[in-house]
């Protein structure tokens, strides 16, 4: 039987250091919900703006599959594996963190704030070499999902060590489409990056989130334009 | 008041630093670090503690000789490092509402 849990945007957690404003899905930092924790190997999902000119010094990470996509704004990238990168929208970075990697991320621009999300998920296996990655996302074609990530390097977009696709896709308001799960076993969160739509009856507004498991494929009807994220990941014991 | 007792356990000298001093901004925390498998043991043999956190360079084998050898104490397999330092699995596995 499908079974959903729904996140409205208004209900995440908030943290607002000055220079940062996040807002958090699932526990992270100082704010815990314990249930909020995770949806399946989906730990993390936040949703962060960075002021000009700041951002995150350098600090470490290990054993966590850490993605981060830019929404507006340019991001600085640095780490301990001497990765020296900018990271835009329209663009997905990857970090396996593995047995340890130190990084830090910066607001390229002094006059206007970066937007990106800050997504982790458990890997599937420890203390991998830690990688780093990061590639143009081609998702210029209207009304389709596109894949951005996935279990496998030769296949499309950046790859992780976990049983995880994600695709991102932009609809015209009164579109729809279905999309496939790669994995019955899998579970699918779907992100309104912008607009409304309805997934299998339920209707999201931006920025809500809702977990969908014991599905084998999902319908997006998009009620106005909207541009829409969806994690498979698998859902854990 | 009795502070909660963490054992980080991880291989990676300049994390665990990390580790330790994060888990220290809390004053109900006690943190302790172990740099391999061995001095986990031996810190786990000679007193108590609440909770262990799975670091860098251990595994599965490693987090197996820990659960056999305390049972009853929470181990943490994932926390992502030492930044935004998942103190929500430290609760829960606390079973606390708040730290």
């Amino acid at each position: 039987m499908e079974n959903k849990i729904i996140h409205r945007a208004d209900s995440r957690g908030n943290a607002d250091l000055g220079w940062l404003k996040s807002k958090h899905t699932f526990s992270f930092a100082n704010y815990y919900n314990p249930d909020r924790m995770n949806f399946g190997a989906l730990r993390v999902l936040n949703d962060d703006t960075v002021s000009g000119g700041r951002g995150f010094g350098d600090h470490p990470h290990d054993n966590m599959e850490i993605i981060s996509i830019p929404l507006e704004g340019d991001l600085v990238h640095k780490d301990s594996m001497g990765n020296e990168a900018v990271i835009k929208a329209g663009e997905i970075q990857v970090m396996s963190a593995g047995t340890g990697i130190y990084h830090s991320e910066y607001n390229k621009n002094q006059g206007e704030s970066v937007k990106f999300l800050q997504i982790w998920l458990y890997p599937n296996q420890r203390n991998v070499k830690p990688r780093y990655d990061q590639i143009k996302i081609n998702t210029t074609e209207r009304n389709k999902f596109h894949q951005i990530l996935s279990p496998n390097a030769d296949d499309a977009g950046v790859w992780i060590y976990q049983n995880a696709w994600f695709h991102i896709g932009t609809f015209d308001g009164g579109s729809s489409t279905s999309y496939q799960l790669k994995d019955k076993n899998n579970g699918v969160y779907a992100f309104v990056l912008t607009g409304e739509v309805n997934i299998n009856g339920e209707n999201l507004g931006e920025r809500d989130g809702m977990g969908i498991w014991n599905v084998e494929s999902l319908d997006v009807k998009a009620t106005k334009d909207a541009r829409v994220l969806l994690m498979e990941v698998p859902m854990l014991g | 008041m009795k502070k909660t007792a963490i054992l980080a356990v991880c291989n990676h000298e300049g994390i665990l630093a990390t580790i330790l001093r994060l888990l220290a901004g809390n004053e109900q925390w006690e943190p302790v670090g172990a740099a391999d498998l061995t001095q986990a043991t031996d810190l786990l043999s000679e007193r108590h503690f609440d909770i262990v956190l799975l670091g860098s360079g251990m595994d599965e084998q490693d987090n197996e000789v820990l659960k056999k050898q305390v049972p009853h104490v929470p181990v943490i397999e994932h926390y992502g490092g030492g930044s935004g330092l998942l103190f929500g699995e430290i609760y829960q596995a606390l079973g606390r509402s708040s730290g």
